[in-house]
């Protein structure tokens, strides 16, 4: 019992028993359209384990959402909601992408250029959103709604406009090659590569499939250097202590205001950072038109809430999370289930998740059962 | 606990692994069964336009053959084409369809390194650069939108009419333009000027815009809208019922959205091409590194029968001009002409009218 | 003692924990019929929740409550009201811009039978109400309008109406200045005279002598003892709530003022709430080296505004504050804390602490930025902790090890201790204390007063700012007062008495000897 209560109160059970109760009641939902959930568990499951290229696949998908959950975590961090995200990581790829095309460099300047480019972009919309709460006091919840839609916009202008468009396309040319972080991109998409990678079936799942691309590493680096930003710099200590209680901050002689705007400096900068390696690692290499959000953004409000704002675990909940984007495809193709249903086992795992104070509430009363009994 | 976790997600992995040791599906599966998929627009497969007459054409396909599996993988977002391509490829399907230009580059990637599965997709030409597993689907959508474009200029009372593009882009020149030499060859025919109109809604969803644009153009005296504009064309088909005038619809006879408003429709039967593509395919013909374009004479453009708001005289009047097109001799001044489908095609085209 | 209907209430064996926390461990009461009782306990007895339980609030792990001799189980509050109970809290529950009458009526709300209101009918028997208890209200202002006494009967009112036959007033003194402490006292004698039973909790022991006729006391959640109040004195009361004998008033020998090192003069700051208002007016005060200087005023007179001034959170509109000849109006905190202005704010849980943080972090909370606790941007938590570990040993902050805890979990006795702790060891030349004390048991208490004076004596300037009239006469070697945004007077220690200072903190005309400034 003792044991049961202490192992209840860790936030990660509680979490987990949040994933846990989501796939439960997506299996009772699925089960109710008539279709297996053992089945669709074990093509998700499938989805994402069964072939070397689809573990690198979902690795490739959650690098993004790692990046984006780990910038809203830190905006968190300050008491601020980063809805903006979304436009931050679109305006970061717009201008990763503009850069990118225009300049051509040999790969040791341009890879450079062309993150920094997005990792600008990304921190001037984050610093628009600051500036506007530090300054003038509007909530960032409404600057940054107005702000994604800029940036889809602004996104939407440079796909059509005719210096970047491909012709007869939704979308922009790519940038240019030099700017690629695929790993080994000139090789395996070269004939002899190709011809070397089908004779090797491991190595043409991984290389020749996806788009390996050093993201990822990036990506924990990222999540390691904030932990470490947070927790041992001086910078992290008053945004912490800004972001727990401003009233004393303020009184302690910490600049409330510039700290909330150095706070979306660098949220900002990371959706910018993910969106810039997700251009330069990724294909198309360049913009789509886009019709609604991608969500990459949002989705990282998501990871950020699972992680419980803890960017070492925006690792593993932006894994999780790009695993069930990217197996949940398989459900439908495999079942003809809908796709929607994967968003509603995301939606409930996530309402389980935000009723997890409930739990080491029942911690509590399994231990005092325990006293009454003794 | 955390020993625990790990442990299982261990077993989870290698078991996953180990056990299907996956196998890359084989060119053509030996089963017997032709299994056919396709990867819609971000439409999805109801979306009342081509993505919808693709299935449909699938479905079709399916019925008409035996031995046939068809199926479908909807897109949330542009980024997924490639995802579900991909996915796709790895299944035992003989064909996979990418249905709209949108997919051009997630299909030509996709077929490069998936060298034994074959590909069409629908609305775009790669030229001499197709792979050899890939198939082009083109129409030639200018024919009916010039059919449409005389049926406009034989109704105009205004002598103004009006085209709304959806976004700029080949597909939708074809139909500016294709209307455009349509109204102004009865024109000529009927020797008075006539004024076309031409805006685009920079959208394929935003019907509201569709609406104040078609809106203003009905204040502006235009009393024929013809759209090419997916989405957007709702707002220009309801702008015409709010003013009482007419709309021309596009890609599928759209009458029944306002019964009294719609003049006729361009109509683009994607479905149909799907399905003699696939038929194609099935029967052994190598299609591959090729691009099919798909017309007037395959039966894949062209006007409804039905046109009830439409002079019967005008509509036969048509009919002939249609059959002079499959003909391919229709002619002004007696020089033969082809129908132009973008700019360069359309300045040749007035030139023969001098 | 039996259970019989004499008594009002009679409480049995109540336990209540909160997680791992005993709040109550078998407390027992028994309050006559037609008696004041009082509550007596240092802050965190457990005297609040044993009431709140009394009220159907919380709900007791064990033991019985009886009313006039039958069992109740009181499931919620409602049936608490229903057996006659009613209940004052500390902080009032009124609707601001609601008129005294709406308020009383909201939740009972008299009606004709279409459900109309009937205002008419219910004031008629509110005036009943205010002419037998002699509490007089003006049932038409508006409840923004009125003092924060008028509230407190407002409060008693709406018990009352409610047909409370034992009203439990919740530190009821607290917000109150002298006079408006007697009024109430009379007050619940009124009540008593018609019947009605009251307990009072409270932690001070003077008003405890002044109205009440027995005393029930706890200490750390357990029973202590029940006594007739009549035949007791203060200090055995006190050593009976703190469970050692304490010493009720500081003791300190005569200070040795120096120069005058901090001097505000003719400062202007806007009330917040409303523009054309001032919240200070014309204000000018020195302080010397080496005295405690006191500003006695009721809450809401301008204390707030003149701390938030000082301490650079608030915009002076003009007049000039000066250290050391150094003028810091309208500059940031952070430059008030480095002219060495050091303070104690009242509100410790909002503006004084990070609660989250451990206590390391908000033993640093004001120098994270300077060495030797970081470098270079990098926190150096060897030194933090080497720095905290000093803190706690000096001054006997418990637990001993908590460094690494979240400040929340320590008491607030402790967290003050922190604070002071933190503030003193920035070396200020001028230390501002607010409300020290507030919400602090009476060791506690005792010990901040000792720090006060140690630091006095070592020749620190030190600004107190307390609404417990007590604490300012005590310890102040200089007395201001404060009223409506003006200082009414200065005097110094001992030639001013508390009767004048209340009138004065009242608004009242200046009396006794002339004030030194003017």
């Amino acid at each position: 019992m003792e044991k049961a209560a202490k192992i209840l109160k860790k936030p990660i059970t509680s979490t987990l028993i949040a994933v846990v109760c989501g796939f439960l009641i997506a299996g009772v939902i699925i089960a109710l359209m008539g279709y297996s959930p053992m089945e669709a568990l074990g093509l998700l499951i499938k989805g994402v384990f069964s072939r070397p290229k689809y573990i690198f696949k979902v690795i490739e998908k959650s690098t993004p959402l790692i990046l984006t959950g780990v910038s809203v975590a830190f905006a968190f961090r300050t008491g601020l909601f980063n809805i903006g995200a979304e436009g931050q990581y679109i305006v970061g790829s717009v201008a990763a992408t503009v850069v990118g095309i225009k300049l051509s460099f040999p790969p040791i300047i341009q890879i450079p250029v062309v993150i920094f480019a997005g990792i600008l972009a990304g921190a001037i919309f984050g610093v628009i959103v600051g500036f506007l709460k530090a300054r003038f006091g509007i909530h960032e919840v409404i600057t940054g709604i107005m702000l994604n839609w800029v940036a889809l916009y602004l996104c939407n202008f440079v796909v059509n406009s005719h210096e970047f468009n491909k012709p007869s396309n939704s979308k922009t040319y790519s940038i240019n090659q030099s700017g690629y972080t695929t790993i080994l991109y000139n090789w395996k998409s070269s004939k002899a590569g190709i011809e070397f990678l089908r004779n090797n079936k491991w190595l043409s799942d991984i290389l020749l499939k996806t788009d390996v691309n050093v993201g990822f590493l990036v990506a924990i680096l990222v999540a390691v250097l904030v932990w470490f930003m947070l927790n041992k710099t001086t910078i992290g200590f008053g945004v912490r202590a800004v972001g727990l209680n401003p009233f004393a901050a303020e009184f302690a002689g910490i600049g409330v205001k510039r700290h909330i705007t150095t706070t979306m400096a660098i949220s900002g900068s990371i959706c910018g950072l993910a969106a810039a390696l997700t251009i330069t690692g990724t294909s198309p290499h360049g913009l789509y038109l886009l019709t609604m959000f991608e969500n990459v953004g949002f989705n990282g409000l998501f990871v950020a809430l699972i992680a419980g704002s803890s960017p070492i675990s925006c690792i593993f909940s932006g894994l999780f999370f790009g695993g069930l984007i990217y197996g949940g495809n398989s459900i439908q193709s495999g079942l003809g289930v809908p796709s929607e249903i994967i968003n509603i086992t995301i939606g409930t795992i996530l309402f389980f998740v935000a009723l997890t104070k409930v739990v080491p509430e029942i911690a509590n009363r399994l231990a005092k059962r325990r006293e009454n009994n003794a | 606990m955390k020993k625990l976790l790990s442990i299982f997600l261990i077993i989870l992995i290698t078991s996953s692994l180990s056990a299907c040791s996956w196998n890359d599906p084989q060119a053509t599966s030996d089963d017997g069964v032709f299994k056919v998929t396709m990867v819609p627009d971000l439409g999805g497969i109801n979306d009342q336009s081509f993505n919808q007459s693709a299935w449909e054409g699938l479905q079709k396909f399916k019925s008409e053959q035996q031995n046939v599996e068809v199926s479908y993988m909807e897109s949330k977002q542009s980024s997924d084409f490639a995802l579900n391509l991909d996915r796709l490829s790895d299944g035992n399907y003989d064909l996979i369809w990418g249905i709209g230009f949108s997919m051009s580059d997630a299909v030509y990637d996709t077929a490069k390194i998936n060298l034994d599965k074959n590909y069409a997709i629908v609305d775009y030409s790669y030229g001499n650069e197709t792979p050899n597993n890939v198939t082009g689907v083109m129409f030639r959508s200018q024919e009916s939108a010039f059919m449409v474009g005389y049926v406009a200029a034989k109704t105009t009372k205004t002598n103004k009419i009006g085209f709304v593009g959806g976004m700029k882009n080949s597909i939708i020149y074809q139909f500016e333009y294709g209307f455009k030499a349509g109204v102004l060859y009865a024109a000529k025919e009927m020797g008075k000027g006539i004024e076309v109109v031409s805006q685009y809604a920079e959208s394929f969803t935003d019907a509201a815009k569709g609406k104040a644009i078609a809106s203003k153009m009905y204040s502006d005296d235009c009393d024929v809208v013809f759209h090419a504009a997916g989405g957007v064309g709702y707002g220009v088909i309801e702008a015409a019922k709010d003013k009482n005038k007419f709309a021309i619809g596009v890609d599928r006879d759209q009458s029944s959205i306002a019964p009294d408003n719609v003049l006729t429709s361009a109509l683009k039967n994607v479905g149909q091409a799907v399905d003699l593509v696939s038929k194609r395919i099935m029967n052994g013909e190598s299609l591959g590194g090729t691009t099919q374009t798909f017309g007037l004479k395959e039966g894949c453009v062209g006007i409804p029968v039905k046109n009830k708001n439409m002079d019967p005289q005008i509509y036969n009047e048509t009919i002939r001009l249609s059959q002079s097109i499959v003909d391919g001799n229709i002619k002004i001044n007696n020089k033969e002409i082809t129908i132009p489908y973008d700019y360069p095609s359309y300045l040749e085209y007035i030139s023969t009218f001098s | 003692m039996d259970i019989s209907s004499n008594y009002a209430v009679q409480m049995r064996n109540i336990t209540k924990a909160f997680g791992n926390c005993m709040a109550l461990n078998s407390v027992s009461i028994d309050v006559k019929k037609g008696t004041i009782h009082a509550m007596l306990g240092e802050n965190g007895a457990g005297k609040t929740t044993l009431m709140n339980i009394l009220y159907g609030l919380y709900h007791a792990d064990s033991g019985d409550i009886y009313i006039k001799g039958e069992k109740v189980n009181m499931k919620n509050p409602m049936v608490a009201i229903q057996n006659g109970i009613g209940m004052v809290h500390q902080h009032f529950k009124l609707v601001e811009n609601f008129t005294v009458a709406q308020n009383i009526m909201l939740g009972s709300e008299v009606t004709n039978k279409f459900g109309i209101l009937n205002m008419r009918k219910f004031k008629d028997e509110l005036q009943k109400i205010i002419n037998l208890y002699g509490l007089k209200v003006d049932p038409n202002a508006k409840i923004e309008n009125i003092s924060v006494g008028m509230q407190q009967r407002v409060e008693i009112l709406k018990t009352l109406y409610r047909g409370a036959e034992l009203l439990i007033l919740d530190e009821p003194t607290a917000v109150l200045t002298p006079q408006e402490i007697i009024e109430l006292i009379s007050i619940m004698h009124k009540l008593i005279e018609n019947g009605k039973t009251i307990i009072i909790i409270t932690h001070k022991l003077k008003e405890i002598k002044a109205s009440s006729e027995y005393c029930t006391i706890i200490r750390r959640g357990k029973y202590i003892d029940s006594l007739e109040v009549k035949g007791i004195d203060e200090e055995m009361l006190a050593e009976k709530m703190v469970g050692r004998s304490v010493k009720l008033i500081a003791d300190k020998t005569p200070a040795k003022k120096g120069k005058v090192i901090f001097n505000i003069e003719n400062l202007n700051v806007q009330n917040q709430q409303s523009n054309c208002l001032l919240a200070i007016k014309n204000l000018s005060l020195q302080v010397r080296k080496g005295e405690i200087l006191g500003i006695a005023g009721v809450d809401g007179n301008g204390q707030k505004e003149l701390v938030e001034a000082i301490t650079g959170l608030l915009r002076a509109q003009s007049g000039t504050i000066k250290i050391n000849g150094k003028e810091i109006q309208n500059t940031k905190p952070k430059n008030v804390i480095k002219n060495k202005i050091s303070t104690i704010h009242e509100d410790r849980q909002k503006r004084g602490l990070v609660l989250n943080l451990s206590v390391a972090e908000n033993a640093i909370l004001e120098k994270y930025n300077e060495r030797p606790f970081s470098s270079h941007g990098i926190l150096h938590y060897s030194e933090i902790n080497k720095f905290t570990s000093d803190l706690i040993k000096e001054y006997d902050v418990r637990p001993k090890n908590c460094k690494g805890v979240p400040i929340r979990e320590l008491s607030g006795g402790n967290q003050q201790k922190i604070i002071i702790g933190r503030e003193i060891a920035n070396e200020p030349d001028l230390l501002i204390a607010v409300q020290p004390t507030r919400g602090l048991d009476v060791g506690a208490i005792e010990y901040v007063h000792k720090t006060l004076i140690e630091e006095r004596d070592k020749g620190k300037a030190i600004l107190l700012i307390s609404l417990e009239l007590d604490e300012i006469m005590s310890l102040s070697d200089t007395i201001a007062v404060i009223y409506n945004g003006e200082i009414q007077g200065v005097y110094d220690q001992n030639e001013v008495d508390e009767n004048t200072i209340g009138l004065l903190m009242a608004g009242g005309s200046k009396v006794g000897k002339s004030s030194k400034n003017s």
